[in-house]
């Protein structure tokens, strides 16, 4: 089981493609920032074609969260220190 | 006779496969990965095969001794171990009948140097197959419960 499963999380959207995810996080989201997949946030690998878009929203990060019988999640999770990893991927 | 487990390997090529499951839902899906893993190891190739508990466990009773299988990882662990760049793979066959299968198989993609083989099976397969936005070679059957159109592809791109 990763961390997330472990966290307190909502959420957004659920078993949906992985593609309704990047469009939904870029839709609803003012602050996103591109990642690479396998991008490691709270010690779990992210799943995702590019481009694989985490937002952040206050202290939250919105994640796409794939798992193999499932499909696609899209998870708000309290960021913590992960808010200003993710912010200095931009610069 | 053909003879499986360690008697039937080939000289060791020194090749790196990666055999990535995905949900074990589709009944085709464990066939094909034991005959996929007997002809790699055949030919002298290493094998890992990752994939969810559920998928690992299906394939494992049915080889008790591993004469197929060899090394097996949990889908999630391989994916952060390559993402870590602690290991790499020279081949890599994907099995998705799923967007979530596609998606992991996309990741390796990026993540790894492996040269990839996406086997996109499932009663939609070939709608599944154009969704594909990765470089990879695609092996396409409409199969569910019958392995054979699967089996043909792998017989024609294994040596």
């Amino acid at each position: 089981m990763s961390c997330i499963d472990e966290m307190k999380y909502e959420v957004l959207l659920s078993q949906c493609s992985f593609k309704e995810a990047r469009e939904y996080i870029r839709a609803k989201f003012k602050e996103v920032v591109e990642v690479p997949p396998g991008y490691r946030i709270f010690d779990t690998f992210l799943i995702g074609v590019p481009p694989l878009l985490v937002g952040i929203d206050g202290d939250d990060v919105i994640i796409p969260y794939t798992k193999p019988c499932y499909g696609t999640y899209v998870m708000r999770i309290a960021g913590g220190d992960e808010i200003e990893k993710l912010r200095a991927k931009k610069r | 006779m053909e003879r499986s487990g360690e008697e039937g390997r080939g000289t060791r090529s020194g090749r790196k496969v990666l055999i990535l499951l995905g949900c074990p839902e589709v009944p085709v899906q464990t066939s094909i990965a034991l005959y996929l893993s007997f002809r790699l190891r055949r030919r002298g190739d290493d094998v890992v095969v990752a994939g969810t508990g559920a998928a690992l466990q299906l394939a494992k009773l049915a080889d008790p001794e591993g004469h197929y299988l060899s090394g097996t990882m949990n889908i999630d662990r391989c994916i952060a171990s390559i993402s870590e760049g602690e290991r790499d793979f020279d081949l890599c066959f994907a099995f998705a009948h799923s967007d979530a299968g596609v998606t992991y198989a996309g990741t390796v993609s990026y993540i790894s140097d492996a040269e990839l083989y996406l086997l996109l099976f499932g009663r939609g397969a070939e709608d599944l197959a154009e969704t594909v936005e990765f470089d990879c070679r695609k092996l396409v059957a409409k199969a569910v419960h019958n392995p054979a159109p699967l089996k043909k592809l792998i017989d024609e791109v294994i040596d």
